[in-house]
């Protein structure tokens, strides 16, 4: 997901305080950042939150690569839009992981540096126009999943942030479907991108629900603390089973040969992703991991001048207005 | 009869001069999608990118129109070469550092806000109309505008210097906008258009007073290069179309 | 010059006759900035009538109470509402 694989902290308080702590949880409380809560929640939040926050910044990038070259002024007016949401919602998401005291700087700093990660996904190329598709389809998609539970997390910041996020994000998938029904009834060309961009989209976006985790300790925390709603598993069947229709209905096939209906748990069979390429990514060696992060780099080292140029005049006009008085 | 013919080509030019102008100028402003100095900024960048996108849309379908060939905004845009584009040159400077894009949009926006007031009171309702609701968006483009161009002016030293080095870069490329032709003039004789002449004081005390305030200084006797409103280009807009049109040039027979 | 730009909160009348309304919080270098960097960043879908700014470090808090989360009219730009793409039903809930 856009938040992948976060190790929740170990937490050693006050026994008495915890049970308290997970009873106001339990209860469907939400806890407000200048509540007390365990260390352990907080330090969580903060890397899940900032892991969320960065792959929406660095998400712009795969789709930001074909806003210069959209094919009609409405489809570069709603890609604009919508890679500009993206921005939007990383700006929401920080707010909220400052909330538990971290400021953006310091979080840049961290997935500039590499401490803190962003999401696999946006380390694949978007080589042609149904990419643009397959990213609003398929990741946009996937992120939904997740994301749509999360708005009954425990963080009042964040609970706030994923319900904006939500609701700006309803058109965003719909967007990119319309995208691939155009190209899947297009011309022959258009519907060869169309197969190239689902064949190459399909397991990166598998892997975004990350590994599975149905026995893993950290989940189980997090899923106490409702900062993880349910299982990779669950997300990543519950993915599968409505994308298998919207793919056929386009007349595009997913490339799994062993992808089938089984009848039993009501779901579909399908191939798991290869988890080594999975790890790969993560550890920086997927196709695009170190141009996502030249650009963000370079982004905050050039604006550097312009956001220390206007401290300074906030400062001088403040000083003037003081000495005016 | 003759008279009337000339005047619909005279407004198919002017209509293609405001709709490519913002055109271009929205897609270099686009160009900064995910790569500003800092996200409030992004976003913003990618709100006037929208506006300027939208009345592309809007002049350029008035242009198809008026030309009566059966074009729309997406023909003349993506399938039109760059010796008929008449956008200003300032426009298709490219975006240099970020002192640079601000310049070029304060510049422009300090034409283009007048420019839109005055085309409120167009004769033709159609070009009233459109002027009506760009100028909503461009007023607040200018503001901003202006803004950011006395902040960094008046900011540290660096920024300072990079604000007075757009500023000698881009003002030989401010000529253009402040000139009549020979179409302008028709334009304007029959109440269709403002002429670019008529808009020249309102831009220089505009320009003048932010430069001022910004402590910058807007160099003296400069050559003003012209060419752009009658379609002879710099190199970069040749580039940027092969970006931009790419996919409708490539794959003609597809719809998207 | 150091610093990052100070943080602030963002309060947005949606309507005439309504309450301003705590909307989120964003950077900016100071008040007048950060009003219109809330226009760019909290106005997308709507337009808000009127916005409040204030330094997240001037306010004081009670224990923070339970509000809801805010919602807000849309607006103008119609592709961002998913009914502006047209799924055929056999697709099935999107």
């Amino acid at each position: 997901m856009y938040a992948q694989m976060v190790k929740s902290e170990a937490t050693n308080e006050d026994p008495e305080k915890l049970a308290a702590f997970q009873a106001r949880i339990d209860a469907g409380e939400k806890i407000e950042p200048k509540e007390w809560m365990p260390e352990g929640y907080r330090k969580t939040l903060i890397r899940q939150i900032g892991q969320h926050a960065h792959s929406e910044i660095v998400g712009q990038l795969p789709e930001g690569n074909w806003i210069t070259r959209a094919p009609t002024l409405e489809r570069k007016a709603i890609l604009l839009a919508k890679v500009q949401d993206e921005a939007g919602h990383g700006l929401y998401l920080y707010c909220a992981a400052e909330t538990l005291g971290v400021s953006r700087d310091e979080l840049t700093e961290a997935l500039l540096s590499g401490k803190m990660k962003y999401s696999s996904i946006f380390n694949y190329p978007t080589l042609n126009w149904a990419d643009i598709g397959a990213v609003g389809w398929l990741v946009d998609g996937a992120a939904i999943m997740n994301q749509v539970p999360l708005q009954r997390t425990s963080f009042g910041p964040y609970s706030r942030a994923m319900i904006r996020i939500c609701k700006e994000e309803s058109f965003h998938q719909r967007q990119g479907y319309d995208i691939m029904m155009k190209m899947a009834q297009g011309t022959p060309e258009q519907k060869a991108m169309a197969q190239d961009a689902l064949n190459r989209f399909w397991y990166p976006s598998l892997m975004m629900f990350g590994p599975s985790d149905k026995d893993s300790v950290h989940s189980a925390q997090s899923m106490a603390w409702k900062i993880k709603i349910n299982t990779n598993d669950e997300l990543r069947q519950k993915f599968v089973d409505q994308t298998v229709p919207q793919a056929e209905y386009l007349g595009l096939t997913i490339p799994d040969p062993d992808l089938r209906w089984n009848e039993e748990k009501g779901g579909y069979d399908f191939s798991e992703p290869d988890w080594s390429e999975f790890f790969e990514v993560i550890k920086g060696n997927g196709p695009c991991n170190a141009e996502r992060m030249e650009a963000r780099q370079k982004a905050w080292d050039d604006g550097a001048w312009f956001r220390e140029g206007l401290m300074a005049h906030a400062a001088k006009r403040a000083a003037r207005k003081i000495a005016a008085e | 009869m003759e008279a009337v013919v000339d005047l619909d080509a005279a407004l198919f030019e002017g209509l293609c001069r405001l709709g490519d102008s913002t055109l271009v100028l929205g897609h270099r402003v686009s160009e900064w999608c995910g790569h500003a100095p800092v996200l409030e900024e992004d976003i913003a960048l990618a709100n006037m990118a929208l506006d300027l996108i939208g009345q592309t849309q809007l002049w350029l379908g008035l242009a198809g129109e008026v030309e009566g060939k059966g074009r729309d905004a997406d023909a003349l845009a993506f399938r039109r070469d760059v010796w008929e584009f008449r956008n200003l040159l300032l426009v298709e400077r490219p975006n240099g550092d970020f002192g640079q894009t601000l310049m070029r949009q304060f510049l422009f926006d300090a034409w283009h806000q007048p420019m839109l007031k005055a085309l409120e009171g167009s004769n033709d309702a159609r070009i009233a109309e459109i002027a009506a609701k760009a100028g909503r968006e461009v007023a607040y483009h200018l503001e901003r505008s202006a803004d950011l161009v006395i902040r960094l002016g008046d900011g540290t030293e660096e920024s300072h210097k990079r604000m007075q080095t757009a500023l000698d870069k881009l003002w030989p490329y401010t000529g253009e906008m402040l000139t009549s032709d020979e179409t302008d003039r028709a334009l304007a004789e029959a109440g269709i258009m403002a002429a670019p002449d008529s808009i020249r004081p309102t831009w220089e005390s505009l320009v003048g007073e932010v430069l001022d305030e910004a402590t910058l200084t807007a160099p003296e006797g400069a050559y003003l290069h012209k060419g752009g409103k009658q379609g002879t280009h710099s190199e970069h807009l040749g580039h940027m179309l092969a970006t931009m049109q790419w996919l409708q040039r490539a794959y003609p027979d597809a719809t998207w | 010059m150091s610093g990052e730009w100070p943080l602030w909160e963002i309060f947005i009348r949606g309507q005439h006759g309504l309450n301003h309304r705590h909307v989120g919080s964003l950077h900016a270098p100071d008040a007048e900035m950060a009003v219109k960097h809330a226009r760019d960043v909290y106005t997308r879908r709507n337009e808000g009538v009127s916005i409040w700014v204030v330094r997240s470090a001037a306010i004081t808090a009670s224990s923070p109470s339970e509000k809801g989360p805010l919602f807000e009219p849309s607006n103008s730009k119609v592709y961002r509402h998913p009914t502006f793409f047209d799924i055929p039903e056999d697709v099935g809930k999107m």
